[in-house]
């Protein structure tokens, strides 16, 4: 087979978890190659692998460029090979020119002396290349984020690229703009130049893509050849998704009461662009007892919608109500969100669920101090028997409750993020990814308990990009896509193809 | 990651030993500090624990003491104050103005020091919780404002001397109702009385914390702790008592002391300052008033900053525009030197405390020594380097 790229048994363990178990790829010159794969099946892991940031012991298997075996110790490594990777957030020096960007680390010099004439003319020609007609003295932070994006292409270009690999170059960019990229993405192949394209956007990979690999849960699941004959969305959808479901969810009898909250026209614009609507008028109810699902892909608006709702935490409020038991309630702080009965378990633990060098007792106690003291003074054994109290309920595995949260695993720490919102005793309890980076067990008896929770008469809103989890665990569904709900499935209706398939209409339009 | 419990079989000297090694950071701070002292001790041929040295070695500490108190809650909270010294001269020679020049009596002079203090912490809190300045440059600002501010307002002459009453507030001792004229009976009792009740809130802690199952310190480190603690407090006012009996700063000091000990340890505000220093997104999401508490620990710094220059005027019984300078390098290095961290969320009121008396020994032993101004500020800084790399080590275990 003629490849420029071939990575053969790639496995890359991390504590607890296995990112990529034995998975293959091949890339042959002169081809775009779409990976795709939901949220968390490994396709960065991969890149990282193949781009050397994690070098060679730290993975098993074998990566063949251009024939030879290779083993990258860095980035710089593989990029003196001519593998480069654009991430998703750019590279790039906002203050600095795009001259300057483009030779960044790679300055043409005579005696460490800038050649700015030759740069400039350099600058210049790469910038012909990619279609960009900007001046090479432009500062990167006057131009907009699709031409950012073909600055990034032209650092490549200069570094004598063979294969781009490209994460998400669409994500942030609109229409015209993503179009101008794809073509240039065609440009580059037809000068032999092979790339790697990461992306949701199926759409755009039927446009363009060779061959696709779909990645899920750290393993390939196939290689298709769009050569020989096209392949349908469904078809890929089909690989991402499917997955044996039995037993991985607890049993639940739901039995919703009445519409504890809900969320009526809610808007919120961006906190630094003021201009941007982030959240465009969500409509929302969850009942008492219920366990409410939003699905949606990175970028949907999600974990937005959720912290703008606790406290206003993200973004500026621009209109909706809120409404708790059918009252209006006041929810413009985070303290007034707490006291309203609302909790917000966050997708990111460690920078803004915990406070990483206090001891599991002290974490548990902060959202509700007053629990625990009394004119102010914090009673330490009566906070000693809380925290045992929920370290013995949520089965946190540690050495006691003194120990800090620092040296606790994944699984542990989100137990204690838990215990913390739990013990201020919230009737919504609003859970972003609780299962992100946990491993398979811990993930078991992080649902088991949400089942508990919701039994108990506790209304929980669930974030997750695994839409298994959301299936499994959830008594209705919203999809989530660009600011808006696209969509409201009913547990008994809800599918993966389905949600997919919602996500995949909308970006379409 | 998982640690093992300890089998409530383990033997005693081995439980001891574990919690020893829990608690290395704590008691080795005091270890270091007995250490230094024996050292200089040793070296000054006793000169250092003479009751006139330890007078002076207490007064000498007192402001940096009161100042590092604040400090603490300023690095635990996440932010720094370089001030500290400027604004510690310039409330000194605003009471010199207020007393001398315009000779208003001493206790409403105090209070509009006290105040004005007050109001120097909340307008630099101000711009750092509020506007979100980083407090490195804001304090680096008032630092240069409050130094020029004292020249300006004593017109760069020194201004004394200060009425009696006032010089007691540094200077003046407890007052001995037993006329004992070889030793201060007073005082001496007053040690004895302090040590018993802090060896009884001790128990009590202890008991409670035995009530509740918590894993309390082994009971005979924990009576060998408290008794040699208390054998020293008794020890140290019998030498001072030996002397003019208890300064009246080092009251104020103790008062102070034991005050932060209490906030940071067992109130809700306390806690609220380490979660903010830890991590203040999530103490954000806690709903916890960052900004506010922020807010308030600047206000706090900018009282006991002013309490201090109050302190070091009394002591000297004039105001000069030097006073104050680079005191707050001393604030900082206590703290740090103390356990603290610079990140923020770590640190103890009585690390700190214990810090600034390791500097103070040093300096008071190195001057007895006769080492030279030169190298005492080299040594120093070698040993705040010692101190926080020894921290980090530890934490990487």
């Amino acid at each position: 087979m003629d490849a420029i790229l071939e990575m053969r048994g790639i496995t890359k363990r991390f504590p607890g978890v296995n990112a990529l178990n034995n998975v293959n790829l091949a890339i042959r010159h002169n081809e775009i190659h779409a990976v795709v794969g939901e949220n968390g099946a490994g396709k960065s892991t991969l890149m990282k692998v193949l781009s050397g940031v994690y070098p060679h012991p730290e993975y098993e298997g074998e990566i063949r460029f251009q024939g030879l075996e290779r083993r990258f110790r860095g980035i710089a490594d593989s990029e003196a090979q001519g593998i480069i990777i654009i991430h998703q957030e750019l590279a790039l020096i906002p203050q600095l020119s795009i001259a300057e960007n483009i030779f960044l680390g790679n300055e043409i010099n005579r005696h460490s002396i800038i050649d700015w004439a030759q740069t400039y003319r350099q600058t210049q020609a790469l910038l012909a290349k990619v279609g960009l007609k900007e001046s090479p003295d432009t500062l990167v932070e006057d131009i907009g984020v699709g031409k950012q994006q073909l600055v990034e292409i032209a650092k490549a270009l200069s570094k004598k690229v063979k294969l781009l690999i490209l994460d998400e170059p669409t994500a942030s960019l609109n229409e015209t703009d993503s179009d101008a990229l794809l073509e240039l993405l065609l440009d580059l192949k037809r000068q032999g130049i092979a790339s790697i394209l990461i992306s949701h956007k199926l759409n755009e990979i039927e446009k363009v893509a060779d061959a696709i690999t779909v990645l899920r849960d750290g393993s390939t699941i196939t290689s298709l050849d769009c050569r020989a004959q096209a392949v349908s969305q469904d078809l890929i959808i089909q690989h991402m998704v499917g997955r044996d479901m039995a037993d991985r969810y607890p049993p639940r009898t739901p039995t919703p009461g009445e519409t504890v909250f809900e969320l009526r026209d809610w808007r919120v614009r961006h906190p630094v662009h003021t201009e941007r609507e982030v959240i465009k008028g969500v409509n929302l109810q969850i009942k008492r007892g219920e366990v409410v699902g939003i699905a949606g892909l990175m970028g949907a608006g999600r974990t937005e919608l959720a912290m703008s709702v606790f406290g206003r935490s993200f973004g500026r409020h621009a209109g909706g109500t809120a409404l708790m038991h059918g009252q209006p309630v006041d929810i413009s702080t985070v303290q007034k969100a707490v006291r309203h009965g609302i909790a917000y378990v966050t997708e990111d633990r460690k920078s803004l669920g915990l406070v990483l060098p206090d001891s599991i007792a002290r974490n548990t106690t902060l959202a509700h101090l007053a629990g625990v003291s009394r004119r102010a003074v914090v009673n330490e054994g009566q906070e000693f028997s809380v925290a045992n109290d929920y370290r013995e309920k949520l089965g946190i595995r540690c050495a006691g409750v003194h120990q800090p949260v620092v040296n606790l695993s994944g699984g542990n720490q989100q137990k204690v993020v838990l215990a913390k919102w739990l013990f201020a005793n919230p009737t919504l309890l609003i859970l972003d990814e609780p299962t992100r980076g946990i491993d398979v067990g811990a993930k078991y008896e992080i649902y088991s308990l949400i089942a508990r929770l919701a039994a108990e008469g506790r209304s929980i809103l669930m974030i997750s990009s695994e839409m298994p989890e959301l299936l499994g665990m959830c008594d209705r569904i919203y999809v989530m896509n660009e600011g808006r709900f696209v969509a409201e499935l009913p547990a008994a209706e809800a599918s993966q193809e389905k949600i997919m398939r919602a996500i995949v209409q909308a970006g379409t339009h | 990651m998982e640690q093992t419990l300890p089998s409530p079989t383990a033997s005693m000297p081995g439980r001891t030993l574990q919690f020893l090694k829990q608690h290395m950071r704590d008691y080795g701070m005091l270890l270091s500090l007995v250490a230094i002292m024996v050292f200089f001790q040793y070296m000054t041929d006793g000169t250092l624990l003479e009751s006139l040295n330890l007078t002076n070695l207490v007064l000498q500490n007192s402001y940096i003491v009161i100042m590092a108190l604040g400090m603490l809650l300023v690095i635990v909270g996440g932010h720094i104050d370089l001030s500290v010294g400027s604004v510690c001269g310039f409330i000194g020679a605003l009471s010199a103005v207020l007393i001398v020049n315009y000779e208003w009596p001493v206790l409403p002079a105090v209070l509009v020091c006290l105040l004005a203090g007050a109001a120097i912490g909340a307008a630099q809190g101000w711009f750092v919780a509020y506007l979100r300045i980083p407090a490195f440059i804001v304090t680096l600002a008032g630092m240069l404002v409050f130094k020029g501010l004292a020249l300006a307002i004593l017109h760069g002459q020194s201004i004394g001397p200060f009425p009696e009453i006032f010089q007691k507030l540094s200077s003046g001792f407890i007052p001995d109702v037993f006329a004992g004229s070889e030793l201060r009976i007073t005082s001496l009792l007053l040690g004895v009385v302090v040590a018993a009740l802090l060896m009884l809130m001790a128990w009590r802690g202890r008991r409670n914390q035995i009530k509740h199952g918590m894993e309390a310190e082994p009971s005979a480190l924990f009576f060998a702790r408290n008794v040699l603690f208390a054998a020293i407090l008794i020890a140290f006012s019998w030498r001072l008592a030996a002397y003019k009996g208890l300064p009246n700063v080092l009251l104020i000091m103790l008062v102070l002391m034991a005050g932060y000990d209490f906030v940071t340890k067992r109130t809700t505000l306390g806690r609220r300052i380490y979660a903010l220093g830890g991590n203040v997104k999530a103490a954000k999401l806690s709903g916890i008033k960052t900004e506010r508490l922020t807010f308030y620990t600047f206000v706090n710094m900018g009282v006991l900053a002013a309490l201090a220059g109050l302190v070091f005027t009394a002591r000297l019984n004039t105001a000069t525009p030097k006073a104050g300078l680079g005191f707050e390098l001393d604030v900082i290095a206590a703290c740090f030197i103390g356990g603290a961290s610079a990140s923020g969320g770590v640190g103890k009121v009585t690390g700190a405390v214990v810090g600034a008396f390791i500097m103070g020994v040093m300096n008071n032993g190195m001057s007895i020594l006769g080492v030279g101004i030169d190298y005492q500020q080299v040594i120093k800084g070698l040993v705040l380097l010692a101190a926080v790399c020894v921290d980090v080590y530890n934490k990487r275990k």
